[in-house]
C-alpha cells in the first residue's frame, strides 16, 4: 500500500507518495535524497538516524513515514544558513565534537532538539539529552563541551 | 535499504475507528512509538499485515492526575509520564520508572500502551533473522525447542522487561481494555500470565514467555489507573550494563507505609527476571515492626522464592536474581528511613 504523504521538511510543506512500510529514515535517505541522516545499526540502539519531529529528537529508523503526515520534520540538513553554521554546528567544529563524524548528525539534531525546549542547560542535561545517541570516537568530553559552547552562542543571538 | 516486509498502516483518530480497524483485521498490530514493534518487523520477528497507528486517537492522550487518583491513556508518552509534576509529586514511583526506560529519544517515541505490551526478551529471540535461522529458530518463533531450557517441553521463559508494570503494580492499578465484545477493566497483575506453566495448555490466566498477555483477540489497551493511598512512600531503581539505550538486568518499584517505628504496609514488584513483572506475594508478613533482621532474611526468602531469571540476557540468572534481592533491600530501607 502506498499512499499521499503531506508534511514539512525542513521548512517546506510537500506532498510525496510513500509506500506504507517505509520507514522515515530510508524515505529521506533513498528517496529525498538526503543523507545526512545516518544509518547505524539495525534498529534504535545507536542514534546516529536522529531527526526532529515537532521540534522533538525522534529515531527515524523506527519512525514509519505513514505516521507522520501533518508534522514538521527537520534533518541536519535544515541547520545553517546562507554559509553560515547554526550554533551546535559551530560547537561541534569549533571544540572537536565530532571525529570520524558518523554519529554527528545524530547528536546534533538530539543537541538542537535541547536547545531549543531548554536554551541553557546544565552538565547533567545535556548528558541526559544525549543519553539515546553513541559515540564509538570521542569518549564523549568533546561533545559534551561543544554543545555547552553552542548554548553560549545561542544566548549571542546564533540560532541552535 | 532492506525492505519491510508488506503492511498497510491504518492511522485512526478515535478509538472506535481504532476498534473497527482491529476487528477488521484480526491479524493487525497497534503501533505506539514503535520502538519495540518496528525492531521485531525489523529482525523478521514479526509480519503484522496491518499495524494501527494509536497515536492519534484522540481519547488515549490524557494524563488525569490528582493526590486521590491517576488514569493515563495508551497513547501518552514516556516523557510526558516522567515530565508530569503532579506524577512526579504523588506517584513517584512511576515518574521514576518512566524516567528509567531506555533513552530520551526513546522516551519521546515510547508510549505507555506499547510499554505495558512490551514484548518479553531472550538472547535467542532478540536478534536478526539470519542469526535465528542459523540457531535453527526457537519455540518464541517457528523453531520446536527452546535453547535456554531444552528440557523445557514447550515453555519458553523470554524476560518480561518492561519499567513501568512493577511500578503500577505497586499501586495495585487496573487495566481498561477494549476489543471486539466490548470494554472489560481487570487488575493489571491479570494481564501478565508469563508464569512457565509445564504441561497444562496455554489459558487466560497461565502462560509462559511466548503467551505472556491475557489480552483477548482484538483487544487494546485504553488506559491504565490507580488509586493514591494516603502516606505510601514509594520509589524505582533498576540495574543495567550502561546508564542508557538498555533493558534492564533488573528493575524494582518498591511502595511501603511507615507509621511511628512500623512498617504496616509494603508493596514490591519486579522486572527483568520472570516472564512477567512479579508482585511479591507474602509481604504482609512482613509488616508489623520496624525493617530488622526478620524483614530482611523474609525478604530474601521471598526473593529466592518468586524470582526466578533464566539465562535469557548476556547476565547469568543467579545474578539477576541477587541483584533483584539487593536492589530491593536498599529500595525498602531507603524509603522507609526517609
Ligand atoms: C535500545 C532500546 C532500549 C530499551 N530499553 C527499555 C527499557 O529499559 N525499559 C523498557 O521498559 N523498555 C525499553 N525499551 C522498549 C521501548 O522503548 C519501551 O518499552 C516503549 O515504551 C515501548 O512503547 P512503544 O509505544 O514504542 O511500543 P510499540 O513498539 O509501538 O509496541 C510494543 C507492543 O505493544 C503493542 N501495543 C502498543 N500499543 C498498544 C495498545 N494501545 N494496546 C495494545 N497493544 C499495544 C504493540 O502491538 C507491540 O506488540 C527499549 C527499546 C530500545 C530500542
Ligand atoms: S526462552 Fe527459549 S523459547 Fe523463549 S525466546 Fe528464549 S530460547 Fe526461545
Ligand atoms: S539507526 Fe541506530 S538508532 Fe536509528
Ligand atoms: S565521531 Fe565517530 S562515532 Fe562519534
Amino acid at each position: 500500500m502506498a499512499r499521499l504523504l503531506e508534511f514539512t521538511l525542513n521548512g517546506r510543506d510537500r506532498v510525496d507518495a510513500v509506500a506504507d512500510n517505509m520507514l522515515l529514515l530510508d524515505f529521506l535517505r533513498e528517496k529525498i535524497g538526503l543523507t545526512g541522516t545516518k544509518t547505524g545499526c539495525d534498529g534504535g540502539e545507536c542514534g546516529a538516524c536522529t531527526v526532529l519531529i515537532d521540534d522533538e529528537p525522534a529515531l527515524s529508523c523506527l519512525t514509519l513515514a505513514a505516521t507522520i503526515a501533518g508534522k514538521r520534520v527537520d534533518t541536519v540538513e535544515s541547520l545553517g544558513h546562507d554559509g553560515q553554521l547554526s550554533a551546535v554546528q559551530r560547537g561541534f567544529h569549533e571544540k572537536l565534537g565530532a571525529q570520524c563524524g558518523y554519529c554527528t548528525p545524530g547528536f546534533v539534531m538530539a543537541s538542537a532538539g535541547l536547545l531549543r525546549r531548554n536554551p541553557n542547560p546544565s552538565e547533567a542535561e545535556i548528558i541526559d539529552a544525549l543519553g539515546s545517541n553513541i559515540c564509538r570516537c570521542t569518549g564523549y568530553v568533546k561533545i559534551i563541551e561543544a554543545v555547552k559552547y553552542a548554548a553560549s552562542l545561542n544566548a549571542q543571538g546564533v540560532s541552535p | 535499504m532492506d525492505a519491510l516486509p508488506d503492511f498497510r498502516v491504518l492511522n485512526p483518530e478515535t478509538l472506535d475507528e481504532a476498534l473497527a480497524a482491529r476487528a477488521q483485521h484480526p491479524d493487525s498490530k497497534p503501533l505506539g512509538g514503535g520502538t519495540d514493534l518496528v525492531v521485531n518487523i525489523r529482525r523478521g520477528i514479526l509480519a503484522p499485515s496491518v499495524l494501527i497507528d494509536m497515536n492519534r486517537v484522540k481519547e488515549l492522550h490524557a494524563i488525569k492526575v490528582d493526590e486521590n487518583s491517576i488514569e493515563i491513556g495508551a497513547s501518552v508518552r514516556l516523557t510526558a509520564l516522567a515530565q508530569h509534576s503532579d506524577v512526579i509529586a504523588h506517584y513517584p514511583v512511576l515518574a521514576q520508572a518512566a524516567a528509567h526506560i531506555a533513552g530520551p529519544t526513546h522516551r519521546n517515541m515510547g508510549t505507555v500502551g506499547g510499554n505495558l505490551c512490551l514484548d518479553t526478551r531472550c538472547i535467542y529471540y532478540n536478534q536478526s533473522e539470519w542469526w535465528r535461522a542459523a540457531n535453527n529458530h526457537c519455540l518464541k518463533t517457528t523453531g520446536s525447542m527452546c535453547h535456554v531450557a531444552p528440557k523445557s517441553r514447550g515453555v519458553c521463559f523470554a524476560t518480561y522487561s518492561g519499567d513501568l508494570a512493577p511500578a503500577l503494580l505497586t499501586l495495585q492499578a487496573e487495566i481498561d481494555l477494549a476489543g471486539p465484545n466490548g470494554k472489560r477493566t481487570i487488575p493489571l497483575e491479570h494481564l501478565y500470565i508469563g508464569f512457565a506453566r509445564q504441561d497444562v495448555p496455554v489459558t487466560e490466566t497461565q502462560g509462559d514467555g511466548k503467551f505472556f498477555l491475557s489480552l483477548r483477540p482484538g483487544e487494546i489497551v485504553v488506559a491504565v489507573r490507580a488509586k493514591n493511598t494516603p502516606g505510601l512512600r514509594s520509589a524505582y531503581d533498576k540495574i543495567r550494563i550502561r546508564r542508557s539505550i538498555e533493558y534492564p538486568v533488573a528493575g524494582v518499584a518498591v511502595a511501603l507505609k511507615r507509621e511511628g517505628d512500623k512498617l504496616t504496609d509494603l508493596r514490591i514488584a519486579f522486572t527483568g527476571t520472570n516472564p512477567r513483572p512479579v508482585l511479591l506475594a507474602g509481604t504482609a508478613e512482613l509488616c508489623g515492626g520496624g525493617i530488622d533482621e526478620r524483614v530482611i532474611k523474609g525478604l530474601d526468602a521471598l526473593v529466592r522464592d518468586q524470582i526466578m531469571p533464566m539465562k535469557t540476557t548476556f547476565t547469568p540468572g543467579h545474578y539477576r536474581r541477587r541483584v533483584a534481592g539487593v536492589l530491593a533491600r536498599r529500595l525498602m530501607t531507603r524509603l522507609y528511613e526517609s
